[in-house]
């Protein structure tokens, strides 16, 4: 039940709208099936199922507006759904953001292979491989394996009418020496997860974690990294791209609170922001990172441009920013892709004379807004490069950073990874700040 | 943020109604009036629990336990002169945890019936002998006493619930109107209300009915100075608390200043929000202007609503048991503290430092009276005159450090998730010798004196962090002298227990709240107090953090 086909879930949005008396009235279907497995010190810890689908309803009268949910879908719950969005809009203030709902709207149809879900037999499967892989040479693992298929169904009394369903995996493994000096971590998220290999990654987590022994400490300081994708973009966490991403909200930067914001007044949309090698847009057709159709609005996505060769070309508008400032708005995009180049990482490490190389960063939180400033501590793995080859592990180090000026100093660009429902390069970034020593593995 | 939430998200079509920070944890949106009608009676949860548990058993499990929950939510947030929204929520149904060949199984249910429950247990058990050929530990679990039929509730004066909506709406637009009128540019404001009614039976005998309340007023106002496009923020000085809506009512008893000449507040029991914005918006407009701090060594004299965050996580994480044990390790990480570090017996801080685990102070986030596996809450002792002594931890690993009974810190953010191991509230003791915070400032040479929490990160193994805060003034030879910006410290967690060097007496103790502190995979939220007084740490690292972009 939690995955309703598209003319099932158009057949029960139709009658819930048929219920509604008020002037505008939209309703959403959301439904997801999911399962994971948890497993850490080489055995499974927990592990769970979830399947949920709810029903959302929006009436408007002039520009109050209400909204109720559901869970149950007989006629007289749908019934009742619909006439409590309604009190609730009657009682509700006029909102001075009012945005009337979109009417029609034509969708593109992003990529979907009948993509596989995983089940619980299989994701048992994928930890028993992972932690028999590490108990065989005296390694600690622990992992969490997520995935499932949802979908999402729009429809309204202006005549929009839209439905998508996709699948997502994702898999993470952090394994760590017995002794516990030394720690690796591997992580991807797939769209069909017949393409998830837990062994090759739980391998990879495994290799880092015995490279890591024995780190060195080094002065903090200002050095040349090289940033995998993973210590650049995170689905769990903030993270130095994400940040930035998800950052070039137009209505901040207008009213005067965000790194985007122009001295005097409006906006830098136009300005050259960053070294002209930064590229970043959105495109729902990619075929590695397929996208949303549309966004929470039902806002149909297309391929748009954020940042061309370093200058800044759109920033995200909502709805009401839009109207107000008589510009277009902007669909919330579910991925965002940096173009790159060819390089592998060992590629980039074969051109770097002295560096860093790191795999994954932690705890990053912003520390300054109005630079973009952020914190956070590099973990499981890193690495000191010199003449091109990696010649010892390094202790862990605190860094203070804006990826406005990282992406100022950008050096080269390596091959795009997906990470997060994004395509995220490898960078090589000069003047990177440590600002301390951790003695954390 | 991953695509699939992004999914998730766009189920709530009034953009308004999904605002940052909400737990709507699988909830309804409801009328606010449902918030206030009664649950199912004891005697109905009774037989809907022992049908899971009867269930459970019959399946081959050797233990099992139901926890039946009702999470009731409401949030107002506004921003400057309007309401963004408003949404209260009900979400109801039940977990079924059980062990069965040693192993651990979960499944959980909105369909709140005998049978319903009965093959949610069923699933469990099924799970359960699955995963357990790929289990090299079996679950072994502290003996535990079943207490029969009890209950426990939150000492609420008012439920929050009662006050009608219009009042919240009328109180968090005043204190926008206040923030306007003195000139800052932007102003928002938000009043969350939970209330979990929880259930618990256990194949123990315990059959356990709780009624927890939590409230958390907050605002941030900012000043933009358009010239410079300089602007800066301040978050309110309230914290979330384990009360009703008395706590918006403020008593005078309750309010703490801060050192002469810094302009800060405190507050303990109760909190008043008009007074603590009128502060804000004043301090919001001298942070615009105030010296950017020369980066050295300072000594820090930290107040309990900022330094409560630096205990959170450089003390009650890595006294994590699951943590230091390795069951966190792929995301939350590990800890410093292991047993062999503890075995060690080096100091974690210095003498004053006195660490108390407590799970029974009234108002606070943390106080129940049973944890969700059964256990009668209790206080205990986790760091001693500067010496670990305990950690944090429940009842499938008590046995793994040698002990005999949980702490009672087992905790599940919903029905439809798995308890384990929590945080409980964690507080530095004040003082014994009476000493004011005037008292300390003066005898600190050249210092900074920090007040709210502001960017906080640490390591996963709880070594490295770096602490920013709200307001930050300059102390000269005893004195307070002026505001001071950009500021943040960066220590190692011993070095800086180390250099505690007093702290002040009991009438300077508050609480600061975390009101959503995330661990576990998929990620759960829990809430949890940390009290302790103003506190001088010694020669600590600061650095400035002001930096340019083109």
């Amino acid at each position: 039940m939690p995955i309703l086909s598209q003319t099932d879930a158009q057949a029960l949005l139709k009658q819930v709208l048929g219920y509604s008396t008020a002037d505008e009235c939209e309703a959403s279907l959301n439904g997801r099936t999911t399962g994971n497995i948890r497993y850490a010190r080489n055995s499974v810890s927990t592990a769970g199922a979830q399947d949920t689908i709810s029903l959302a309803v929006e009436a408007r009268f002039g520009k109050r507006s209400g909204t109720a949910t559901c869970n149950e879908f007989d006629e007289a719950t749908l019934k009742r759904c619909v006439q409590r969005a309604e009190e609730i809009a009657r009682l509700a203030p006029e909102s001075p953001e009012y945005v009337p709902l979109l009417g029609p709207q034509t969708y593109l149809k992003p990529p979907s292979a009948a993509p596989t879900v995983l089940s619980p037999t299989a994701r048992a499967q994928a930890a028993a491989d992972s932690i028999n892989l590490c108990a065989a040479k005296s390694l600690t693992a622990a992992g969490f394996l997520d995935g499932g298929t949802s979908f999402v169904a729009k429809r309204n009394n202006k005549g929009l009418d839209a439905y998508q369903q996709s699948t997502n995996t994702d898999f993470s493994v952090t394994v760590r020496t017995a002794d516990g000096r030394g720690s690796g971590y591997a992580i991807a998220d797939v769209t069909d997860a017949a393409k998830l290999n837990a062994k090759a990654l739980t391998q990879r987590a495994a290799d880092k974690a015995a490279g890591s022994l024995n780190a060195k400490a080094i002065e903090p300081g200002k050095y040349t990294v090289i940033l995998e994708p993973a210590a650049l973009m995170a689905g769990d966490d903030l993270s130095l791209l994400g940040g930035l991403f998800y950052g070039l909200d137009a209505r901040s930067a207008d009213e005067g609170r965000s790194f985007l914001a122009k001295k005097g007044g409006g906006n830098r949309k136009g300005e050259k922001l960053f070294d002209e090698k930064v590229t970043i847009y959105s495109d729902p057709m990619n075929a590695e990172v397929p996208g949303n159709a549309f966004d929470g609005d039902g806002l149909p996505t297309q391929r748009m441009s954020w940042v061309e060769k370093g200058v800044v070309k759109n920033m995200l508008y909502s709805r009401y920013w839009a109207q107000k400032n008589n510009v277009p708005a902007t669909p919330f995009p579910s991925g965002f892709v940096m173009s790159g180049g060819t390089q592998s990482t060992a590629e980039l490490i074969k051109g770097t004379a002295k560096g860093i190389l790191i795999t994954r960063l932690w705890y990053i939180r912003e520390v300054d807004p109005q630079t973009l400033l952020y914190t956070g501590l590099t973990r499981d793995g890193t690495f000191y490069i010199e003449n091109g080859a990696i010649k010892f592990p390094i202790k862990n180090m605190r860094f203070n950073e804006s990826p406005i000026i990282m992406l100022n100093n950008l050096e080269a660009i390596g091959r795009p990874q997906r990470l997060a429902g994004c395509l995220v390069p490898p960078l090589k970034i000069r003047d990177f700040t440590f600002t301390s020593l951790s003695d954390a593995v | 943020m991953k695509r699939r939430d992004f999914v998730g998200l766009t189920g709530l079509a009034a953009g308004a109604l999904f605002l940052p920070s909400f737990p709507s944890l699988g909830g309804v949106l409801v009328d606010p009036a449902r918030l206030l009608e009664p649950g199912a009676d004891t005697a109905q949860k009774k037989r809907l629990a022992d049908a899971g548990l009867n269930a459970a058993k019959a399946a081959g499990a050797s233990y099992a336990d139901v926890r039946i929950g009702r999470y009731l939510n409401q949030s107002v947030f506004t921003r400057e002169k309007q309401v963004q929204g408003i949404a209260s929520t009900e979400s109801y149904g039940a977990g079924v945890r059980v062990i069965a060949n040693g192993t651990w199984g979960f499944a959980s249910t909105n369909t709140v019936t005998e049978a319903g429950i009965a093959k949610a247990a069923q699933l469990a058990v099924q799970i359960a002998k699955a995963n357990s050929k790929v289990q090299k530990e079996k679950v072994q679990l502290a003996p535990q006493a079943g207490f029969g039929e009890v209950s426990w509730k939150a000492p609420i004066q008012q439920n929050a619930f009662e006050v009608p909506i219009k009042d919240k709406v009328d109180l968090l637009l005043g204190v926008n109107a206040k923030a306007l009128d003195l000139g800052v540019s932007f102003v928002n404001s938000i009043l969350s209300q939970v209330n979990e009614q929880k259930y618990f039976a256990s194949t123990d005998g315990s059959y356990i009915d709780q009624d927890i309340h939590r409230i958390y007023p907050s605002f941030g106002v900012t000043a933009i100075d358009r010239a410079s496009g300089k602007f800066r923020s301040r978050q309110a000085l309230s914290s979330p608390v384990g009360m009703g809506y008395e706590y918006l009512t403020p008593k005078a008893a309750d309010k703490v200043a801060g050192p002469t000449g810094s302009d800060i507040v405190g507050y303990k029991y109760s909190y008043d929000m008009l007074e603590d914005v009128a502060a804000a918006a004043k301090q919001v407009k001298q942070k615009l202007t105030a010296k950017s701090v020369v980066p050295g060594k300072y000594d820090l004299v930290l107040d309990p609503h900022h330094l409560g965050l630096t205990i959170h996580e450089s003390v009650g994480h890595p006294l994590e048991l699951d943590r230091v044990l390795g069951y966190e390790a792929n995301f939350a990480g590990t800890s410093f503290a292991t047993l062999e570090w503890k075995a060690k017996g080096l100091p974690y801080g210095s003498k004053v430092v006195n660490i108390v685990a407590d799970k029974t102070q009234p108002g606070t986030l943390g106080a129940v009276g049973y944890d969700d596996e059964g256990v009668k809450t209790k206080r205990w002792d986790l760091i001693k005159e500067g010496r670990l002594v305990d950690y944090e931890k429940i009842r499938d690993q008590a046995h793994m450090v040698g002990q005999k009974e949980s702490d009672g810190c087992c905790y599940a953010q919903s029905w439809q998730d798995v308890q384990f191991q929590r945080m409980p509230n964690v507080s530095l003791q004040p003082g014994k010798a009476k000493l004011s915070v005037d008292e300390l400032v003066s005898k600190v040479d050249k210092g900074i004196y920090i007040a709210g929490n502001g960017s906080f990160s640490i390591d996963q193994q709880r070594f490295n962090f770096q602490f920013g805060g709200q307001v930050f003034y300059a102390i000269e030879k005893g004195k307070i002298t002026e505001m001071l910006e950009d500021v943040a410290y960066q220590a190692n967690t011993q070095e800086f227990w180390n250099s505690c060097a007093a702290t002040c007496d009991e009438s300077d103790f508050r609480f600061f709240g975390a009101f959503n502190d995330g661990k576990g995979q998929p990620s759960q939220s829990s809430a949890v107090s940390h009290g302790s007084a103003t506190t001088r740490f010694n020669g600590v690292n600061v650095i400035n953090t002001a930096r340019k972009i083109g």
